[in-house]
């Protein structure tokens, strides 16, 4: 069996624990979903005749095969509450989390990794230590206090420093409400709407990737490479955009993969405190209406994206770095 | 340890900061004269801006929240349940990981497979997604939390001793105890784990800075600690919808929680830093942001 073949098994593989995980999960749970569902009003045969509807009235390992099966052929059930289709409503809200999360993401390279080569090429100076102090501070504030604070200063505080009416940023919603706003204007009316959310995931996100690049740019500083690069005369910014750069893109990747947890976590409290129609604000409600469907869909979504990403760093990486190829792990 | 901090200004001021936000959660609430809990005159204390004194004449270091209770007092009583629920949880899960990476790879086979696919299942959810899915099935609350911040949070340090303890197994002293005839749990608990709980601890070190941030964002969310005990989150998201009137009491919880959580991200850092010259590859997987 091909490397590759062999990791599309294990991610198959880990997908279907996670699907299994979910379910147990919900199932372990106190209560009754159906008692949540009816209205007060209801008789106890209205809450059976909705428990027959739902199917959980059958043994568990019936229930336990319909929801796998179903989850297999995409079908993720139909939601309590608006009895839509589950998989129709995380589609529906999943174009918004995509673009904030992906642009977020590649700003949090643009940024994290240049400034975390800037520290390392200063280590142990004032600069990297005060860079240092500051990333830490922003991987340490909640994502969701630095939206507000966002919101703060370019509401309550463009407002009482008199800042023109272009920094004035809208903080809620994507678009102006009962806009009919078309075309190029409606295309600025939603970047400047965007504005803010993307700033405070992409912070949250540079800072981090900093404090990873800072050290993993450190470590390869000691090696004879870099020596014999500049003793040819190459200038920094070829040393560190060529050589130091080349041989971190593989970690880069790997970490790449692994912030996805935590953006998807930042991307639930922007898309709460902002009000984004995201999948991370249909998430919050479903929770609170204890939309079971929903809150299981979306979370077997999540994990979906997750493993993707850690598969596909894993084949990315014996291409992106040789030294892999010759001993397959 | 002395000589540590002499050397390294940054790491001292992290636990110069530390201990005084211990000191002020102890003492505050304690020797505070209002009660942060009860609701008084609200009309005429309510929303009372920093550094400023009430009608009564009581001086308010960082003013006063919509209820006219005090924003200082209440931020102290605060940290007393967020940073109990930080260092909680993860010992929780720094005994969990502990216990299920030793015994994945002290007994191998079909016990290793299965407790790291478990592991590895859990990993693949998001955790703050983990967290609010539990958060939303179980009464929120105190307990609730610190129990779903341990069984949330094990993994890591599983993996980690996991790789530490295979590591160790294979080391001379380990065949000199069998040899000896120690036993199997014995060699296990007085000759490997001593060897391998370094990283671990480094990585719980960096978990309380991280179970401190997700405790606070289920509070902000309404899934963690329950108004009125105060926890930071819960007091950042009482002061959400007046971020534009009196935006101090949103913005002023959260910096007593950035500092904490600085502070012991920088302690945590300096004992990787310490310890990476002797595991270098594991020193590289602690820290991520979950």
């Amino acid at each position: 069996m091909s490397v590759v073949a062999r990791r599309v098994a294990n991610a198959l593989v880990l997908f279907w624990l996670v699907v299994t995980l979910i379910f147990v999960l919900i199932r372990m749970a106190p209560g009754d979903p159906a008692e949540f569902l009816v209205p007060p009003t209801a008789t106890a045969g209205d809450a059976a005749r909705l428990r027959t509807d739902l199917g959980l009235d059958r043994p568990l390992v019936i229930q336990y095969a319909r929801w796998a099966g179903a989850v297999v052929r995409g079908n993720l059930g139909e939601s309590f509450a608006s009895r839509q289709p589950v998989s129709r409503l995380l589609l529906d809200a999943a174009p918004v989390s995509v673009a904030l999360g992906g642009i977020s993401l590649l700003l949090t390279f643009l940024i994290g990794v240049p400034l975390g080569m800037f520290q390392a090429a200063r280590r142990g100076r004032a600069l990297d230590h005060l860079t240092t102090v500051l990333t830490t501070a922003v991987y340490a504030a909640p994502t969701f206090w630095i939206a507000l604070a966002l919101v703060a200063v370019f509401t309550y505080g463009a407002a009482t420093l008199g800042l023109p009416q272009a920094l004035r940023l809208p903080a809620f919603g994507i678009r102006t409400p009962g806009g009919v706003l078309h075309g190029w204007a409606g295309f600025l009316d939603l970047v400047r709407h965007a504005v803010l959310p993307v700033v405070t995931l992409a912070a949250v996100g540079a800072a981090g990737i900093a404090r990873y690049s800072r050290s993993a740019v450190a470590d390869v500083l000691h090696e004879g490479w870099v020596g014999t690069a500049r003793a040819k005369g190459a200038r920094p910014s070829r040393v560190y955009g060529r050589h130091v750069l080349r041989n971190i893109t593989p970690q880069l990747v790997v970490l790449g993969a692994l912030s996805l947890p935590g953006l998807v976590a930042g991307s639930v409290f922007v898309e709460s405190v902002f009000a984004w129609p995201g999948l991370g604000k249909a998430m919050l409600v479903a929770i609170q209406a204890r939309d079971y469907p929903v809150v299981m869909g979306a979370t077997v979504f999540y994990a979906a994206v997750v493993i993707f990403a850690n598969f596909a760093a894993d084949v990315a990486l014996p291409l992106l770095d040789p030294r892999r190829m010759a001993k397959p792990a | 340890m002395r000589r540590i901090l002499a050397a390294d200004r940054v790491t001292s001021g992290a636990v110069v900061m530390l201990l005084l936000i211990l000191g002020a959660a102890a003492l505050v609430p304690m020797l505070s004269r209002q009660d942060p809990l009860a609701i008084g005159d609200v009309l005429a204390l309510r929303l009372i801006p920093p550094f400023s004194r009430d009608a009564g004449g009581t001086w308010h270091l960082l003013g006063t929240d919509r209820f006219g209770r005090d924003l200082f007092v209440r931020m102290m009583l605060a940290a007393r349940v967020s940073l109990a629920l930080g260092v909680g949880g993860s010992l929780i899960a720094a005994a969990i990981g502990t216990i299920a990476g030793a015994l994945a790879a002290w007994r191998g086979g079909i016990t290793d497979r299965i407790t790291m696919a478990f592991a590895d299942s859990l990993l693949a959810i998001p955790r703050l997604v983990l967290l609010l899915v539990c958060a939303a099935l179980w009464q929120p609350g105190l307990l609730t939390v610190l129990v779903v911040l341990g069984a949330t949070g094990w993994m890591g340090v599983a993996r980690i001793v996991r790789g530490e303890v295979l590591g160790v197994r294979a080391r001379p002293f380990v065949e000199a105890a069998q040899a000896l005839g120690v036993s199997h749990w014995q060699v296990l608990w007085r000759h490997v784990l001593p060897n391998a709980v370094g990283p671990a601890i480094v990585a719980t070190t960096l978990g309380v800075g991280n179970a401190i941030l997700l405790e606070s964002g289920l509070s902000f969310l309404g899934l963690g600690i329950q108004p009125p005990r105060p926890s930071w989150g819960n007091m950042i998201a009482g002061g959400r919808d007046l971020i534009v009137s009196a935006p101090w009491v949103a913005l002023a919880p959260g910096v007593a929680l950035i500092v904490t959580v600085l502070a012991v991200t920088l302690i945590g850092d300096r004992l990787r830093d310490s310890l990476a010259g002797q595991h270098a590859p594991f020193a590289r997987q602690l820290g991520e942001r979950s």
